[in-house]
């Protein structure tokens, strides 16, 4: 395994602070921001892999943003590196809702914590809706029909009909597998003759 | 001992908790309203609420808010690390077999079909925090034309900075902050 720089070690924990720090509103947003951070301004990651890591983080046990930082900092430099970005994930929280739990009454009442709050609710809506183009361009791009169908069912159930996510992903996966196997079995068919 | 007791409910909360976010406020109530006197439920309505208006996920948040109340400073930093132990060895060890046999192509078959569903939950998160951006709290009412403009206003401006010269996320969230604070004060 290559070695891994100090520096690499600063950027992955400060990286994962500063969006842990910004990020409100929870798991689907926070993902969104890191694979703006680690697969289009650093490079370390790759847009599957990222993808991949969401899926894993959604479907374990724990906070997806908890689960995704492990991921990231897993991937740049094993254990040490996932101990790093799980503390740079949960210290800014910590921080914050400490200070804020003994004045919570004051910070609540307070109109231009609102009016902020109000704002960045729509800058983040626009951050993560500019994600999504992005990452449904690399689904398109393969110009295969099944994705695009899986995608457009995805969205409808949990959208539409409030689809329990485990279930989808069960699903999800299914298709995939029996996808794989059908492919496989004409590949060899097509070999055989 | 009250740190252990922390420790433990916010383990359980951290390995029962699977889809994140609102999945896991009904175990976090049973554990601190329920099963222990820690919180009221007044005091609870509170913890979502500052969930919301603060960063971080809400279990790490309800975490740190509960340890502070019960034990102060060391009884949230206890709570918070119950809730991210069973994470961290879950997951930890399903990067190491992601790493080891995402070559096999069964495997393969399943990432590739949950990708598009990854991509569509995203989408479908976006477009809840884009409504309440909108509309505000309370959701779509009949009359959709009701929204607000300047929300909607600070939210192209942002897509549009995005789009175009793909400036950093967090310089566009904090923009839009300070926009918020501006054109809604004026306004």
């Amino acid at each position: 395994m290559k070695r891994v720089s100090r520096a690499t070690y600063a950027k992955l924990f400060w990286s994962v602070f500063k969006l842990s720090a910004c990020t409100f509103g929870g798991g689907f947003v926070i993902v969104p921001l890191m694979r703006k951070r680690f697969v289009e301004e650093l490079g370390w990651i790759e847009e599957q892999e990222m993808l991949d890591m969401t899926a894993i983080a959604q479907s374990s046990p724990g906070a997806i943003a908890v689960n995704a930082a492990i991921l990231v900092g897993y991937h740049v430099a094993r254990i040490p590196g996932a101990l790093l970005t799980v503390l740079g994930t949960v210290i800014p929280p910590l921080i914050i809702v400490s200070v804020i739990s003994m004045f919570y009454q004051a910070f609540r009442d307070n109109p231009v914590v609102n009016l902020v709050m109000a704002g960045m609710l729509c800058g983040v809506a626009a951050v993560i809706l500019d994600v999504v183009i992005d990452m449904t361009k690399t689904i398109l791009e393969k110009k295969k029909i099944l994705p695009v169908l899986v995608l457009m069912g995805a969205f409808i159930a949990v959208r539409f009909f409030s689809v329990n996510i485990l279930l989808i992903i069960l699903v999800c996966g299914i298709i995939g597998i029996l996808e794989t196997w059908q492919r496989e079995k004409t590949n060899r068919e097509a070999m055989g003759k | 001992m009250i740190y252990l007791e922390l420790f433990w409910s916010y383990f359980q909360i951290g390995l029962f908790s699977i889809g994140g976010g609102y999945a896991a406020m009904p175990l976090i109530e049973q554990q601190v309203v329920e099963l222990h006197p820690w919180l009221t439920s007044v005091q609870f309505a509170d913890i979502v609420t500052i969930a919301e208006m603060t960063p971080g996920p809400i279990a790490i948040n309800s975490a740190t808010f509960v340890g502070t109340m019960v034990a102060g400073v060391p009884g949230a930093i206890v709570a918070t690390l119950g809730c991210i132990v069973p994470s961290c060895m879950i997951v930890m060890t399903l990067a190491y077999l992601y790493y080891r046999f995402r070559g096999l192509s069964i495997i393969q078959g399943v990432l590739a079909g949950l990708r598009p569903a990854v991509i569509a939950m995203i989408a479908s998160a976006g477009i809840n925090l884009f409504l309440t951006a909108v509309y505000g709290k309370s959701g779509v009412p009949d009359d959709i034309w009701s929204f607000q403009p300047l929300a909607l206003l600070i939210f192209l401006g942002a897509f549009l900075v995005l789009r175009r010269w793909k400036v950093n996320p967090i310089k566009v969230m904090a923009g839009a902050g300070a926009a918020g604070f501006i054109l809604f004060s004026l306004f």
